[in-house]
This record gives structure tokens, C-alpha cells and sequence, in this order.
């Protein structure tokens, strides 16, 4: 074990990867010399060289589209896109050819083993170009596998499971966290399956889902609801596209209650289709209206980003609520 | 016989190659370091005031530049993007236009955007992101906008003016307007898609529109030798069918000529131009950046020599326009009036909570107003947690 960041447990996880896959190769703006701008893929390119870690021009529909026919060809690119607020010019070559890659061919070809890496989400002072969470429109992707994780050891294990995984993946990197989330993280390879939630905390009274950077935000939340006699089973969801269903339905069975919360806005968010899933499944079980903890229906803000984040009282307020219903 | 094709037939019996550095384009220079003119250049046609406003406001951003990077590393703004080296590019650029021609820049165009007659007061609201700020403290700091000066709000992601400014002009063009629109970006932008669409589409449908390429010779980290292969950007233009030019971006005198002459061919015949500065960037790509991970000390003092303002300043003495003791004086004190504007800019209140909904509609939509209503509630709850807010709810 070893004490690591979260970019530091990426990094890790790209140098493992391409060590034991020379199919792997590694690339974007700015990630070949420099190691990125965040240096997740730092010393990268001296390790394993310039055809396996390189800059890409300043182009994001060229950096989707050079990776799906890296991997169609049956290499396994890791394409880092810098800010996920500029995945959108990729989103044509993501949700058109890569998401379909397999199934438009009868599977004559596909892309898996692609992974777009990208940071997403605010506590940056970014304002809106720097600070979205847009895994919702990637959610609404049949053909994709979309990733967040919250903290180093959970982002290594499901990076290099996505690299392993036979579907391309969008891994979501909480930029907030990369330097502040520390913990111990095995030196060795390890993979964390996708598409399985984790339950950190169990708890009776109700249920609390989060992923990525939220997750820390629910902690707090929960720590209050504790310290009010209420309490909270947390979950971490992980994987959204697929989600893990039947943990959050066993869960609120168990509990009546479910608190979602998320960055993104609320209206279109993955919050909803949760929600939507779980009264389905769980109807007769509920105590009190599932609720949504999660960013305004405006873009991000920058000098009222307090105000508008689905921070930790906001979570407690609902939790309460939900509780007293 | 039609030309389905649209491209030229000139008939030949064997197999050859068009090299793709067939065509280089040589780059304008009429400034020497000295501050005199090349043997055999004309220096454009300038009148004192005109090429003093040039030069005041290239030396206002060389000091801003030095006082709000300063104030990020104090912490007292959150960003910061320097034009350093580029001055001459925007300022001269800006200069050669109608005050009515739009500006859709990139984001360290702040000497083109200072020519048009943005305050200090007006730099330091953004700066700040407070309740006087014309965007409303929404966007990072130098992300400035102004309808009243005709320059347009900037957008951190890169190249999606390119194609904007083409729609722009076109319109321009519809309602019969005397005016161009002239369009902002750097190499590494040209490399995103939007630049092919941008610059074909105002070819095919004759928009008045004035790109204009700073190759600084950095995108973040990236050297222009790993953005593309070609030479430089303003080869592309003829790709497009459209007239090109390319200038020294360090020689103002350059850049105003050339900008001056696409103005009067885009007015003429409504026929875009491509221009392309080369220039660099002395400065880091951002107050985030840190330079010394990609590029060395002696590659920068090198061009540290090519200063846009000492070798215009040297020409304005000459000529007799400017005073060099009286400059001086100027310049300190100009400091003063900086450092004063942005302690007053920094103790302006945030803009209210009714910011956080406006403008994502014209008019607040049902669900904005009940989230704002349950928002308020709940800062009246935690004051002490929303303490920008709380205050004045």
C-alpha cells in the first residue's frame, strides 16, 4: 500500500495499464511531455515513449474520433479530453460511433477498450466552462459505460477495469478531489467491477446516494442526520450507465427512504431516472416522497457557486425532511 | 462545360506531387527593433492621436497584465490570462477597424478590447466577478463582453467563435451594414473543427469577416510544431479560397497595414480574409500554468527581445509624438490608478442571489422561481454558510 492522491493513483493505473498492455496508449492536449495539465499522465510518455503518449492537436472531435479507430483496430486508447465542459465537440463521434460502434456492425467491429478520461465537475471557481457534470447526456447513450469514482483507491481499480472492459467507457475524474482526496491505494493491479454500486455505510432509517465528489458532501450530511439520531445507509453508486439497481432497491427496502444527490441539474439529471426505477420497484415500500439534492436548473455559476451547489445542508435539510415526512 | 468539380483542370500526363510546403507565405514587417522603418516599407498612414491611443493602450495592458497577475498570486482574484507579447497584435488589429466593426476575440485579446474604450473600472468589475460586472459575475475573470462597444462576450471553449463570426458578418451583409466582424483565436484553436466550418462557410457565403490567427507558438504546453504540419495557419485561407496575409505580431505598424487592407477587401467585396501574427507568448498560457515544465528560460528571453511596445515607443519618440520622461511619469502613475481601481473593485458586493436565475431565459421559467424560492428559505436557515447571500435576503 501506498499513500496517494487521486491524481497519483490515476497515473498509477495508466503506468500499470500500459506496463502490462502494449496496446494501451495514452493520449490528448497536453498529456504527452507536460503530463497533462492536471499530470495525470506525468512521466508517461519518458516511461513507454511518444507513439504511446503523445499531444493531440487542440481538436476533441478529432482526439474521439483517432480513438474509436485506434480501437477498432483492437488497440485500447485512454483519450483524455481536459475539461469535460469540452467534450462537446466529441459528442457526435461518442454517442453516434463510439456507442455504436458494435451493435451498427452486427459486431463485426467495436470499440472496446476505449476510454475517454476526463475531469468533470465544480469547487473549482471555474464558473460554467470549467466546472459541469454532464454524465446524464452520456447516460442517455445506449452502448456507453459511464464511471465516477470518489476517492484514489476507487479510481484506480475502476480505471483499470474500464481499460480491461470489452465496452468503450467514460470515466469521469472529480477534478475537485485529484489532489484534495488522499487515502491508501494497493501498488499492485487490481480492477473494481463496473457496473456494481458499493454500500459504504448501512444505515435504517433512510438511504443516501452519491457519486464522485458528492460523496464526501453526503458523508458530512449524514455525520449531522447522525448526530440528530437519524440514520443514514450510503451509497455510492460508481458506475451510472449501468447502475446498479438491484443494490439501491434492496437498500430502500430496507429503509423507505431515498435522498439523491448529484451536482448536475436537477431537471434531465440521473437523479430522476433513479428515482423514476426505484418507486417502480420499491412503491409499496416508501415512507416518503425520494428525493433530489442537486445543482439548480441554471449553467454553473462562479461568484454564487455557495449558493447554488448541492452541498451539505442542503443533503441534510432533505434528509430530515424525508425523515419527517 | 460545367465545373462540377469546382476545381481547376490543368491536364498532366504524369504522376507528380504538389508539395505540401508548396506555398509560404512570407510574413510583413515594417518596424525595425530600432524603432525605424525597413528600407523600402512605407509606414501606414497614422495621425498622432490615432497612433498614441495605439500605444497608451498597449502599455495600460502591459501594466494591468503585471498588477492582476500579481493580484491572483496574492489571492485576491481566482485566474488570470496575460497578453504578454501580443500586445501589438490586438492593439493594432483593433485599431485598423470602425468602432461599430464587431469583435469576437478569443481570450487574451484584453489591448484590442481596451482600444475599443473598455474602462478600467469596467476590467476590474469582471476581474472581480461582482454586482458591477457587465456579465454579471458569471464567467472566470477575463472572460469581458461588452454590446456597447461591440465586442462579444467570450467563451472559454476554443474556436466556436470561428464559425459564429462567419454568421455574424453574413448578417452584417443582410442589413446592409459598413461593418466587418473580426474574429479572434490562437494556432492551437484553428486545430478544432469549428475553424474548417468557420472559414468555409464565410468563403462559400461571402461574409465580411477578418480572421485573425495568433500564432503565439503555444497551445498550453503544446509547440505549434505538434499542432499541425503545415506552414503556419495562414496557408489554410488559400485551401479556403480566401485571401491571406501574415505579419509580424510584434510590429504594430505590421499588424495595422495588414488588418487596415483585409478591412478594405472585406468591405469591398464582402470576401472574408484570412491574417496570421506571429508572435509569441512571453507569458503562461494562464495564472494555473506554469511554463517551465515545457519550454526553457533562453527560449523565452529570446523573444523577450521582440517587445511590441519598446520598438513603437522608439518610433513615436522619433517622429516626435511621444516624450520618453513624460511616459514614464505616466506609466507610474497609471500603476496607481490601477492598484486604486481594484481595491474599489474588490469591495463592490457580489451580484444578488436573483443572478443566480436570470438570464438563463429571458424571463425566469416556473421551476427557476420555485428553486429560488426553496434557495432562499434555506440561506435564511444557515446565514452563516452563505455568507455573500445571507446579508441582504
Amino acid at each position: 500500500m501506498a499513500k496517494m492522491n487521486m491524481l497519483q493513483a490515476i497515473n498509477n493505473a495508466l503506468d500499470l495499464a500500459m506496463a502490462k498492455d502494449s496496446t494501451v496508449v495514452c493520449f490528448g492536449e497536453d498529456v504527452g511531455h507536460f503530463g497533462g495539465v492536471f499530470r495525470a499522465t506525468s512521466k508517461l510518455q519518458e516511461k513507454y515513449g511518444k507513439d504511446r503518449c503523445f499531444n493531440t492537436p487542440l481538436t476533441e472531435q478529432g482526439i474521439a474520433g483517432f480513438a474509436n479507430g485506434m480501437a477498432a483496430q483492437g488497440m485500447k486508447p485512454v483519450a483524455e479530453i481536459q475539461f469535460a465542459d469540452y467534450i462537446f465537440p466529441a459528442f457526435d463521434q461518442i454517442v453516434n460511433e463510439t456507442a455504436k460502434f458494435r451493435y451498427r456492425s452486427g459486431n463485426e467491429f467495436n470499440v472496446g477498450g476505449l476510454v475517454f478520461r476526463t475531469p468533470y465537475g465544480g469547487g473549482i471557481a471555474g464558473g460554467h466552462y470549467h466546472s459541469q457534470s454532464p454524465e446524464a447526456y452520456f447516460a442517455h447513450t445506449p452502448g456507453l459505460k459511464v464511471i465516477v469514482p470518489r476517492d484514489p483507491y476507487q479510481a484506480k481499480g475502476l480505471l483499470l477495469a474500464s481499460i480491461a472492459s470489452e465496452d468503450p467507457v467514460i470515466f469521469f475524474e472529480p477534478k475537485k478531489l485529484y489532489r484534495a482526496s488522499t487515502g491508501e491505494v494497493p501498488e499492485d493491479y487490481y480492477e473494481i467491477p463496473l457496473g456494481v454500486a458499493e454500500v459504504m455505510q448501512e444505515g435504517k432509517d433512510v438511504t443516501v446516494l452519491a457519486w464522485g465528489a458528492q460523496i464526501e458532501i453526503c458523508q458530512k450530511a449524514i455525520e449531522m442526520a447522525a448526530a440528530k439520531g437519524i440514520s443514514c445507509e450510503l451509497i455510492d453508486l460508481r458506475s451510472i450507465l449501468p447502475w446498479d439497481v438491484d443494490t439501491v432497491v434492496k437498500s430502500v427496502l430496507k429503509t423507505g427512504r431515498l435522498v439523491i444527490n448529484h451536482e448536475a441539474p436537477l431537471t434531465g439529471g440521473f437523479a430522476g431516472e433513479i428515482a423514476a426505477t426505484i418507486q417502480q420497484r420499491c412503491f409499496l415500500h416508501l415512507e416518503s416522497p425520494i428525493a433530489r439534492v442537486c445543482g439548480l436548473d441554471t449553467p454553473y455559476p462562479l461568484a454564487l457557486e455557495r449558493e447554488y451547489v448541492a452541498d451539505h445542508l442542503k443533503t441534510f435539510e432533505a434528509i430530515v425532511a424525508s425523515v419527517q415526512f | 462545360m460545367t465545373n462540377p468539380n469546382n476545381a481547376t483542370i490543368s491536364t498532366v500526363h504524369t504522376a507528380d506531387f504538389t508539395s505540401g510546403h508548396a506555398l509560404q507565405i512570407p510574413t510583413l514587417r515594417i518596424l525595425q527593433d530600432d524603432g525605424t522603418i525597413y528600407p523600402g516599407a512605407t509606414a501606414p498612414d497614422l495621425d498622432q492621436e490615432t497612433a498614441l491611443k495605439m500605444y497608451h493602450s498597449m502599455s495600460f495592458i502591459r501594466v494591468l497584465d503585471e498588477r492582476m497577475l500579481a493580484a491572483q498570486r496574492q489571492g485576491r482574484i481566482s485566474f488570470y490570462m496575460q497578453c504578454l507579447g501580443e500586445e501589438a497584435a490586438t492593439v493594432g488589429s483593433a485599431a485598423a477597424l470602425d468602432d461599430k466593426d464587431m469583435i469576437m476575440a478569443q481570450y487574451r485579446e484584453q489591448g484590442a478590447l481596451r482600444y475599443r474604450g473598455f474602462s478600467l473600472e469596467q476590467f476590474m468589475n469582471q476581474l472581480f466577478s461582482n454586482e458591477k460586472d457587465l456579465g454579471k459575475g458569471r464567467q472566470m475573470p477575463v472572460h469581458y463582453g461588452s454590446k456597447d462597444i461591440y465586442y462579444m462576450t467570450i467563451s472559454s471553449p476554443l474556436g466556436t467563435q470561428i464559425p459564429q463570426a462567419a454568421g455574424y458578418a453574413y448578417a452584417q451583409k443582410l442589413r446592409g451594414l459598413s461593418n466587418v466582424t473580426i474574429c479572434y483565436f490562437g494556432e492551437g484553436a484553428a486545430s478544432e473543427g469549428d475553424f474548417h466550418a468557420g472559414l468555409n462557410m464565410a468563403a462559400v457565403h461571402k461574409a465580411p469577416v477578418l480572421f485573425f490567427c495568433r500564432n503565439n507558438g503555444y497551445a498550453i504546453s503544446t509547440p505549434a510544431n505538434e499542432q499541425f504540419k503545415g506552414d503556419g495557419i495562414a496557408c489554410r485561407g488559400v485551401g479556403y479560397g480566401m485571401k491571406a496575409i501574415r505579419m509580424d505580431g510584434a510590429d504594430i505598424l505590421a499588424v495595422y497595414q495588414a488588418t487596415k487592407m483585409a478591412r478594405d477587401h472585406a468591405i469591398a467585396t464582402n470576401e472574408p480574409v484570412l491574417l496570421e501574427s506571429i508572435a509569441y507568448r512571453l507569458g503562461a498560457h494562464s495564472s494555473s500554468d506554469d511554463p517551465s515544465g515545457y519550454r526553457s528560460k533562453e527560449e523565452e528571453e529570446q523573444w523577450r527581445k521582440n517587445d511590441p511596445i519598446s520598438r513603437y515607443r522608439l518610433w513615436l519618440i522619433a517622429k516626435g509624438w511621444l516624450d520618453d520622461a513624460a511616459d514614464k511619469a505616466q506609466i507610474e502613475a497609471l500603476r496607481g490608478e490601477i492598484l486604486d481601481a481594484l481595491k474599489v473593485a474588490e469591495k463592490v458586493a457580489k451580484p444578488g442571489i436573483e443572478h443566480l436565475i436570470s438570464d438563463v431565459y429571458a424571463e425566469p421559467i416556473p421551476e427557476l422561481e420555485r428553486q429560488l424560492t426553496e434557495l432562499k428559505a434555506h440561506i435564511c436557515k444557515y446565514p452563516d454558510a452563505y455568507p455573500i447571500t445571507s446579508g441582504r435576503m
